[in-house]
């Protein structure tokens, strides 16, 4: 039978919020655990993920609406076999305002009003909010599972009551989904300063506590490990980049038009940095690793991951192959990546794996800059922004346009030399574009 | 009739379709129900509650024939079956009237009659074969309970071969009884009509009594029944079953041998059967196995809007399941997020002398499991409270996992037991560990205590034994 999904309360004392956007359209699967849509209140944007599985049957409130008030439906989730006949609102009609562009929620007046006396003071939703501030509620026999499997609880997300986390949400978790090629003797994480030890520095009033989501949480998590698991060293070299501007000049005046007249591609400074990095790789294969404990794994392809900054977060996509991909399919490919990273409407397939990744900072004026390894990588390149420079040349000063790049690497499985090796056929290419076509 | 058209209608008034009713009403649905006979169904009227009340009287007996041992004088202890009987039939009464008033209060549409399901979302009420309208519901829940199971050759006839409703009012106490099952009810009865004074003799099929409770405690339990005079036999089974003039004459069949018995009354207390006849489910295609609805862990049956909690939706049929199983499903209707019921978690209790409480796995289930375990025991003699109260026959029985120390059962028999439960029923709902049990501090001096050391036991830390 259809489920309706409530607006639920990001906190004790939220009577109302806007529905920010929906990040699942009428008809998505949706699965629990899913992030399905984004709820603002004055103070936090949170994530709201299904508990229910199934179709995404009907959008009762539409995103951009404000002032939704607490336990109003704002969409329904069919079961399996169900189908959008079977929604009938069971509930009044939200007291909300709604874009006028939008059409108005379904009538609903055979149904009941919602329910005063009963509402619990953080009321039961289909939904649950990622919770983030400070004490995780748990079970006591979920707290000794998540100990026995070395998984971190605060990863877990609870289905108890209020979110409480028990123990059949510690039995469904993976376990330790972080350690991907830590040793099994990995030392034990060192933890930071507590909250409360923090929380007394400041004064009270003077901050506001944004709960993490489950990105945020996702993104400490592993980077902790990556500083923690991994010795990192940094090589940094500057690349000119007028030979590259001016074949990119080239091939963009050049690119064929589709029928609306557009150019088929565009292609960006970065789109060279991917490719050059996956040639390199090729050319120095020794460095396209990953460590592990039982040894090395050397792979066969340059799959590149590059970092796209998103709303809270980042991901990072993966180019498979890229070495075997043209200009123009590394910069479409890369186009339609970080646009769905952005809607955050990756498949994981697509953000996992890889052997290396690039971080590019240059948009913002950057430098140069160095960069945590994505673990199970063996190294990233932190890529800074192309500007003129005054640079000797045959003892003379001239103008060039030079970019500096950082490559952070993993030193279990990159010796010092060998990332020297990677970074100079990394120049190589992006100095000469032409041995790209070799 | 002012209305008919409802969203949630409940089939059935007993402690499962009352308090999804009532719980209905909360969350603003506009629910009626319909029950054919009694406000509050079995339970209330012709089961848990009389019966309890029954028990008491027999109890206060019990203690007016031992008031020497403590200290005090009885003269001319005895009773008058008809005012035993008659307090009885009031509490329930007095309870009856209780539940008419909640669902007027919460505005529940109570109707009298009998529903029949004349569509997905149509029932139609007679009360003793007279129409009493059409109604219409989104939501069908049928909370339709159970009725005895009849055995063959064990046919009652409300003279000589009783259910629970003519033993919940005999006239007079008879000299001999047969129980044939030794399940929460056979045993509560028998136990009654013992310290009332009857020769009671209790047949049950399979090995132990009260077959649903771990063995030990069960065994426990059998000792200080045959102690206060009861015949057990288990293993056993009524093959013939002679009525003659103001007596009946029983074959019993232990497996080794044959033994007659001839008794005043029989009371056939072997299971209880689901209501599912006559109600317009077949027709609806509902599933129905072996007498019981097919529902999932929400109640819903296959049939969408139809729904079907309490004992009719399958066991363990205790009062206290279809209640939560009520209130579950029509939470779910509306959407809320709730969870289905934990049945591993649901204690039973039988009031007999002495009581027996229990939740979770046996130690027998648990290893049938391929857990590894740590049990604990704890006995009545070495706690304070239950000897200065003259109650030191009993045992506490927890059992947990032994990797994880997760309580997976506990077991009780003696003393206020049924009273005691609850304490576990909370600690396994809130997943604590030996650890938050040990650490907690039971009051000194009670019953309770003995929880305490029997988690202690089990972790080689037991003090008082």
């Amino acid at each position: 039978m259809p489920t309706n999904i409530l607006m639920p309360a990001l906190s004790p004392t939220m009577e109302k919020g806007k529905l920010a956007k929906w990040l699942k359209k009428e008809g998505d699967q949706v699965r629990s655990g899913d992030v399905i849509a984004e709820i603002e209140t004055d103070k936090a944007t949170m994530e709201i993920e299904a508990v229910d599985e199934g179709k995404l049957g009907k959008i009762i409130v539409p995103e951009g609406t404000d002032d939704v008030a607490v336990n109003t439906p704002i969409a329904v989730i069919l079961g399996e076999g169900e189908d959008a006949s079977a929604i009938k609102i069971q509930s009044q009609a939200p007291a909300a305002r709604v874009p006028e562009q939008a059409a108005p929620p379904s009538q609903g007046s055979s149904g009941p009003a919602a329910d005063n006396r009963a509402a619990s003071p953080a009321p039961a939703t289909g939904l649950m909010p990622h919770k983030g501030n400070g004490r995780v509620f748990s079970s006591p026999l979920a707290r000794r599972l998540a100990k026995q499997r070395n998984l971190n609880i605060a990863l877990v997300k609870g289905s108890g009551p209020h979110g409480r986390i028990i123990a059949r949400d510690i039995e469904a978790s993976k376990p330790a989904p972080m350690a991907v090629s830590s040793p099994q003797a990995a030392p034990a994480a060192a933890t930071g300063m507590p909250d409360e030890m923090i929380l007394k520095i400041y004064e009270p009033g003077t901050y506001e506590v944004v709960p993490h989501d489950g990105m945020r949480k996702i993104i400490a998590s592993r980077l902790v490990i990556a500083k923690q698991t991994i010795p990192h060293f940094y090589l940094t070299i500057s690349c000119a980049l007028d030979a590259l501007l001016g074949v990119r000049e080239k091939l963009n005046a050049h690119a064929p038009q589709d029928k609306q007249k557009a150019p088929l591609w565009k292609l960006s400074v970065n789109d060279f940095v991917i490719k050059s990095m996956a040639l390199a790789l090729q050319r120095v294969p020794d460095a396209n690793v990953t460590w592990t404990e039982a040894g090395m794994l050397r792979h066969k392809a340059s799959d590149v991951g590059v970092a796209v900054a998103i709303e809270g977060g980042l991901f990072t996509p993966v180019i498979r192959k890229a070495e075997t991909k043209t200009l123009a399919q590394i910069s479409a490919e890369m186009k339609d990546l970080a646009a769905r990273a952005r809607n955050r409407r990756l498949a994981p397939h697509e953000y996992q794996g890889g052997t290396t990744a690039i971080s590019n900072l240059g948009m913002y004026g950057i430098q140069e800059f160095s960069a945590v390894i994505n673990p199970p990588h063996a190294t990233i390149l932190a890529v800074g922004a192309g500007e003129k420079r005054a640079v000797v040349e045959s003892d003379t000063v001239v103008v060039r346009t030079m970019m500096t790049v950082t490559l952070s690497c993993d030193h279990r499985a990159v010796d010092g030399a060998l990332g020297s090796e990677l970074l100079r056929a990394f120049k190589s290419y992006i100095e000469d574009p032409a041995l790209m076509l070799a | 009739m002012a209305e008919s058209n409802f969203d949630i209608l409940i089939i059935g008034a007993g402690p499962g379709g009352y308090v999804a009713a009532i719980r209905a009403a909360q969350l603003g649905f506009k629910t009626a129900v319909v029950e054919e006979k009694y406000l509050g169904g079995i339970c209330l009227n012709w089961g848990c509650i009389p019966t309890k009340a029954l028990l008491r009287s027999a109890e206060i007996y019990h203690y007016m024939q031992h008031a020497k041992a403590y200290g005090l004088t009885a003269g001319q202890v005895g009773f008058d079956v008809a005012s035993v009987v008659k307090r009885s039939r009031d509490v329930s009464k007095r309870l009856n009237t209780g539940v008419g008033f909640l669902l007027k209060k919460n505005k529940v549409t109570v109707i009298d009659g009998r529903a029949r399901l004349s569509g997905p979302s149509k029932v139609n009420v007679t009360k003793d074969g007279k129409a009493v309208g059409d109604f219409t519901a989104k939501h069908i829940v049928i909370a339709t309970g159970a009725r005895p199971r009849v055995l063959p050759g064990l046919e009652p006839d409300g003279k000589f071969v009783w259910t629970y409703f003519e033993a919940m009012v005999p006239s007079a106490i008879p000299k001999s009884l047969l129980v044939v099952g030794s399940g929460a009810i056979g045993i509560e009865f028998a136990s009654f009509y013992r310290t009332m004074g009857s020769d009671v003799t209790v047949v049950e099929i399979l090995d132990q009594i009260l077959p649903a409770e771990d063995v030990e405690i069960a065994a426990f339990a059998r000792k200080q029944l045959e102690k206060a005079g009861m015949k057990i036999f288990t293993g056993a089974k009524v093959s013939v079953l002679k009525k003659e003039r103001e007596n009946i004459s029983a074959t019993i069949e232990t497996g080794k041998d044959q033994q007659q018995l001839g008794v005043e009354r029989v009371i056939s207390a072997v299971g209880v059967v689901g209501n599912v006849e006559d109600l317009g489910l077949e027709e609806l295609g509902v599933k129905i196995e072996k007498g019981l609805l097919i529902v999932d862990g929400y109640g819903r049956t296959n049939v969408p809007g139809i729904y079907g909690i309490g004992d009719v939706a399958g066991p363990p049929m205790l009062a206290h399941k279809a209640e939560h199983e009520g209130v579950v499903c029509v939470e779910r209707i509306k959407g809320l997020e709730t969870h289905s019921l934990e049945k591993s978690r649901i204690p039973g209790c039988t009031y007999c002398h002495p009581q027996v409480a229990s939740v979770g796995l046996t130690e027998v289930r648990a290893k049938a499991e391929g857990r590894d375990i740590r049990v604990g025991r704890f006995p009545f003699v070495g706690n304070g409270k239950a000897i200065a109260l003259g109650e030191d026959q009993g045992l506490v029985k927890t059992i947990f996992d032994a990797s994880t120390g997760a309580l997976l059962g506990a077991h009780m028999v003696g003393a206020e037991v049924t009273e005691l439960i609850q304490g576990f029923v909370i600690a396994m709902n809130l997943e604590t560990t030996e650890e938050e049990l040990i650490n907690a501090v039971f009051p000194h001096p009670t019953l309770s205590e003995m929880m305490h050391e029997s988690v202690l036991d089990a972790y080689g830390r037991v003090i008082h034994m």
